[in-house]
């Protein structure tokens, strides 16, 4: 009985070793979202091309969509806007949230390297971007066609990212949504 | 003595920059409140440094928002609230006790248990340890015996 009891210690041991090293895994930039499942916040802000007048929450809700936070000062967005420009041609409806942006700077981003949105909305304070938890642009969010949040993606969407964690998802809402 | 007051100036030069920000209140008491607050609240961008630390961006649009909340006249209660909905309880450096982290505040009551009994259980085993090591009598003979064994072996 002695003898097993000078085992607690490493069996202990391994056991927090074992903790400790699954988390590692674990990406620790990456925060829990605390508004999947919510709806999208409400907002009133004008869209980036001023044309298209005032928006709300109420023109996120009717169809399955991607709302993609991006901004020009943002580097990687450079590198996601190709996929954007994809999803778009595949037929994905994408929603901009041009964030602490500059409008013209904005416009001649999107003018040089295609525009994938269905519209943009100008959250050049950042407001809306707070309500909604940003913090790194970009950052893309899954809302279904009654306006609620169902995944959100920190960082740059990918080919592997959208086959991975948004494809099936969005086929499903589709579904559901028809 | 030197290094000591060295580490001491890192650890503080912190708050020494959160501090060098020009900050207006209407009402003076809310100042040390929002010292506590940006103490407390974490970066959600930075690894592990709180709001009065960090200069990136979002931490300045959340102090900011701290102080704009503060203005409002709502608690600091509701301030975390506030941003543990936007931001997730991630931000909070002293979370709340619920079922998700009541193993987290009382582990270290744990383990202070179990290492107190284990302390105990040893010191005791020691005593009785260093009071069998007393030499026996005839202990010289036997250890001239086994020496002299293994020189002819």
């Amino acid at each position: 009985m002695i003898r097993l009891a000078l085992f607690v210690p490493l069996a202990l041991f391994i056991g927090l070793s074992a903790l400790l090293l699954l988390g590692l895994d674990k990406d620790p930039t990456e925060l829990p979202s605390a508004l999947v499942g919510e709806k999208f916040p409400s907002f009133t802000l004008i869209a980036l091309d001023e044309e298209q007048g005032m928006l709300s929450e109420k023109d996120l809700i009717g169809e399955v969509a991607l709302v993609n936070v991006w901004a020009t000062w943002c580097y990687a967005c450079r590198i996601e806007h190709p996929m954007l420009n994809q999803l778009n041609e595949q037929g994905v409806k994408v929603i901009g949230l041009n964030y602490k942006d500059e409008r013209g700077s904005a416009k001649k981003w999107l003018d040089l390297r295609g525009d994938p949105y269905a519209f943009s909305i100008f959250d050049v304070r950042g407001s809306l971007g707070l309500d909604l938890g940003v913090y790194g642009a970009p950052e893309t969010y899954l809302i279904d066609a009654t306006g609620v949040i169902r995944h959100r993606r920190v960082g740059v969407v990918d080919e592997r990212i959208w086959t991975n964690e948004f494809q099936d998802l969005y086929a499903q809402l589709k579904e559901e949504s028809q | 003595m030197k290094i000591c007051l060295l580490l001491l100036s890192a650890a503080l030069s912190g708050f020494v920059f959160a501090t060098s920000e020009l900050v207006e209140f209407s009402d003076p008491s809310y100042r040390a409140r929002y010292q506590q607050l940006i103490t407390e609240l974490r970066c959600p961008k930075c690894q592990n440094q709180n709001l009065a630390d960090s200069n990136s961006p979002i931490s300045r649009d959340l102090r900011n928002e701290v102080q704009r909340l503060l203005e409002d006249g709502l608690s600091n209660q509701e301030i975390e609230t506030y941003l543990t909905n936007r931001y997730s309880a991630f931000i909070l450096y002293r979370p709340e006790v619920n079922k998700n982290t009541y193993l987290l505040w009382v582990s270290p009551l744990i383990i202070l248990l179990v290492g107190g009994l284990v302390v105990a259980r040893f010191s005791r085993q020691g005593v009785s340890a260093t009071k069998s090591q007393e030499i026996a009598p005839d202990s010289d003979e036997r250890l001239n015996d086994l020496l002299s064994d293994e020189e002819d072996g």
